[in-house]
């Protein structure tokens, strides 16, 4: 039977798209505006052209940052991703600690995002924290803000605490929906736990996963308050991430031209890695399906 | 009504004019041949019409990005070969 084609619910999505205009285009395109002029307030613009752009591109603190971005959003996914999946295949599928794990996983999840740094912030100071304080009681001289590899760890640790929830939910997710004949016949052929984990329950955790991952890059890519509340982008600028960075040269220095040109950087990159992961994604369930 | 607090300016005018006529010129190429014209190109998975328009632009927008970082601030040579990359993209992908 021949597809009936019916435009008219195109009029469907119409209050998303207006949705969207207000809270996303609009705002876009006056970054877009902005990024070609140079201002001083009071609405006066000045024609800039692409000065700004060459400015930030040939930026080496733009440059720093991003690298300090991608080596943070890498080194998480490192971590977050391998020890969700640990934890997840080590929570219980049935009985009473279901729920009492899930609560615990879901915990770090609900904390707002400054609390999170505030708790760290405090956690991490040699006088008055916890870790700090055992720390260097143990005879390590730790401290966050004046050692940049301290700092480093800290924020890295914190985002580790946060956010493996989020991956050990995901993949839980995805192991219960793996029906138990599945695990039944690999009784039967005698399969090692590396060949159940191997050939059954990674191929079924593969879409989840990869939600997984997108998620936790792009938020990591994304980070601002965390690592703000903590270190403030220190010691020097050792964990300035680009979008501390950002907000650093928009309303610190009041350079809203580069600082237009540099979100406007910034999204692209996103939008590339946003597409690249989503058509992974949609492949995959291509292939699967 | 005031949009001057978007800082107008002719030239990004011009920019998102080129962008909404894109994305009205593929609405009405799909009301007239629906469907999307999915096939499957270089890059061996399936890409829409729209997904080729998605990389075009997207494409034009890094290549110019290190046309400013490597070239120069002049961007006409860069437009050349953004077309050039789009009809490649609609060509072959």
């Amino acid at each position: 039977m021949e597809k009936t084609w019916n435009n008219k619910a195109w009029f469907l999505v119409l209050p998303v798209l207006v949705l969207v205009a207000f809270s996303a285009v609009i705002p876009l395109m006056t970054v877009v505006n902005y990024s070609v002029q140079d201002t001083f307030g009071n609405n006066q613009f000045f024609w800039a052209g692409t000065d700004w752009f060459v400015e930030i591109l040939t930026s080496p603190r733009f440059w720093d940052a991003l690298w300090r971005n991608l080596v943070f959003s890498a080194v998480i996914l490192a971590i977050e991703v391998p020890l969700g999946i640990l934890i997840a295949l080590n929570m219980p599928k049935h009985g009473p600690g279901v729920p009492v794990c899930l609560v615990l996983m879901a915990l770090p999840l609900l904390i707002p995002w400054n609390v999170v740094g505030t708790i760290w912030q405090v956690f991490g100071r040699v006088d008055i924290g916890l870790l700090g304080y055992f720390l260097n009681s143990l005879g390590i001289s730790y401290n966050y803000t004046q050692n940049t590899a301290h700092a480093w760890a800290t924020v890295i640790v914190m985002d580790v605490w946060h956010w493996t929830s989020l991956v050990v939910l995901l993949c839980y997710a995805g192991l219960v929906s793996i029906p138990d004949a599945y695990y039944q016949a690999a009784r039967i052929d005698g399969a090692s736990r590396w060949s159940v984990f191997r050939h059954i329950q990674l191929p079924k955790m593969k879409r989840v996963l990869l939600i997984a991952v997108l998620l936790r890059f792009m938020d990591s890519f994304m980070i601002y308050t965390e690592p703000f509340v903590v270190t403030g982008g220190g010691p020097g600028n050792s964990t300035t991430f680009l979008s501390i960075d950002l907000v650093k040269m928009a309303i610190g220095q009041f350079d809203l031209g580069p600082a237009a040109a540099m979100s406007i950087i910034y999204f692209l990159i996103i939008l590339l890695m946003s597409w690249v992961f989503y058509t992974v994604m949609t492949q995959s369930d291509a292939e699967q399906s | 009504m005031s949009f001057s607090w978007m800082a107008w300016t002719l030239p990004t005018a011009v920019f998102f004019i080129t962008i909404f006529a894109l994305i009205a010129a593929m609405g009405i190429w799909e009301f007239f041949s629906p469907g999307g014209g999915p096939r499957l190109g270089i890059l061996r998975f399936e890409t829409t019409r729209g997904d080729r328009l998605f990389v075009s632009l997207l494409g034009s927008a890094f290549i110019h990005l290190a046309w400013l970082g490597l070239g120069g601030p002049s961007l006409w040579w860069a437009l050349a070969l953004s077309v050039v990359y789009a009809i490649g993209v609609f060509r072959f992908v």
